[in-house]
């Protein structure tokens, strides 16, 4: 009979998430790249405010285009059509994007120093608060026909958010949605974050949106270490 | 759920263990889950039997200790305990709080054959 022993440690189950996530960022910084993670639940207007956004930076600087929201495989086809490079990750059953599956992605699209990767999350606001993508931000967008207390019940990730878009205002005039409850909402669960209202289909609020975009944008670019030469 | 890449988190690490350690069995496993790590224990137990399958912790029994959630109050200049991310502080009801405690998910302590 062999005698059981105890071992003790302390090990920390994300770690393996983290050291892919770490290496993602330092790759991102070291390039001057703005990485986004696009957040919400399905339906929220992710792929049609990507779209949008993509046509109307077209040709102010590289970006490029990580689709990770399986639930319509036409939504890397959209990306495309505007002209971005993208590519699609299948995660299959799983509901959310890790740092490993980024780490391949961004090995094939390698983007050029100064872009914007944009990184569509699948569709989902519990699983992809607990899996740092090595993004340099976090962009949850809540659309108004969604309830205004979801801030409250996902306080994961929108704790972890550092802007969120409210989406869809174009629907406010027919719908008992109150936006400012929401945005004291999220508020709530993140005192610093930044709220701007758009409407991926009335362009309502895209230039507050292109606006933090580009400051972002100029932030990574010149947060790049110096190389001297 | 993203519990079932949480129990294959934990396999991986206890499968380096038994190689970097030197055991072939994993009879119990002791995990600390923070209240704010955004894990179900339940779920986590249900997972963590089929994800062992196979493998060196096939079977082990799997103790879950939760870690309570703080926060340090910046009015009050003091740590205080929360239970929800959006609680306000429990002395002086500001919101302005900063989570130091209960994001975290580890691993333990192994009992091993
Ligand atoms: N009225 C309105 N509909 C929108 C807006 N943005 C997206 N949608 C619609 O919402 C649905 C889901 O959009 P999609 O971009 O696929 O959401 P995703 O799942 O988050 O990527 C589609 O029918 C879109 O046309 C918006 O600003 N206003
Ligand atoms: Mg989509
Ligand atoms: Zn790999
Ligand atoms: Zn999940
Ligand atoms: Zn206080």
């Amino acid at each position: 009979m062999s005698q059981t022993r105890l071992i003790q440690l302390e090990a920390d189950i994300m770690g393996k998430n983290a050291l892919f996530a770490a290496a993602n960022r330092d790759r991102f910084t070291a390039a001057g790249i703005l990485a986004l993670n696009l957040v919400s639940s399905p339906g929220s207007g992710k792929t049609t405010l990507l779209c949008r956004t993509l046509t109307e930076i077209a040709g102010e600087f590289p970006v490029a285009v990580i689709e990770g929201d399986q639930q319509t495989s036409a939504d890397a086809d959209r990306i495309r059509a505007t002209g971005a490079p993208a590519i699609q990750i299948n995660t299959g059953k799983g509901c959310h994007l890790d740092g490993h599956m980024v780490g391949h992605a961004v090995d094939h699209l390698s983007p050029a120093e100064g872009s914007v990767l944009f990184i569509e999350n699948v569709g989902n606001l519990v699983c992809p608060a607990a899996f740092d993508l090595g993004e340099g931000a976090r962009v949850a967008i809540l659309s108004v026909t969604e309830g205004e207390d979801k801030p409250l019940k996902y306080p994961d990730m929108f704790a972890s958010a550092d802007l969120v878009l409210v989406n869809k205002v174009d629907l406010l005039p027919h719908l008992d949605f109150d936006i400012e409850a929401a945005m004291a909402n999220a508020r709530r669960v993140n005192p610093r974050v930044r709220l701007i209202r758009v409407s991926a289909r009335s362009g309502e609020g895209m230039g507050q949106w292109l606006d933090w975009l580009r400051a972002a944008r100029a932030m990574a670019l010149a947060s790049r270490p110096v190389v001297e030469g | 759920m993203h519990e079932m890449a949480i129990c294959e988190s934990i396999r991986q690490i206890l499968e380096e263990q038994a190689r970097s350690a030197g055991f072939t069995r994993v009879e119990r496993v002791k995990l600390a889950i923070g209240a704010l790590s955004g894990v179900e224990p339940e779920a986590l137990r249900f997972g963590f039997d089929v994800v062992m399958r196979g493998g060196v912790a096939e079977g082990a029994r799997l103790e879950i200790e939760d870690v309570a959630a703080r926060a340090w109050c910046m009015p009050c200049a003091a740590n205080v305990a929360i239970s929800a991310r959006y609680d306000a502080c429990p002395q002086c009801g500001s919101y302005q709080l900063q989570v130091t405690g209960g994001e975290d998910m580890t691993i333990r302590e192994l009992e091993v054959l």
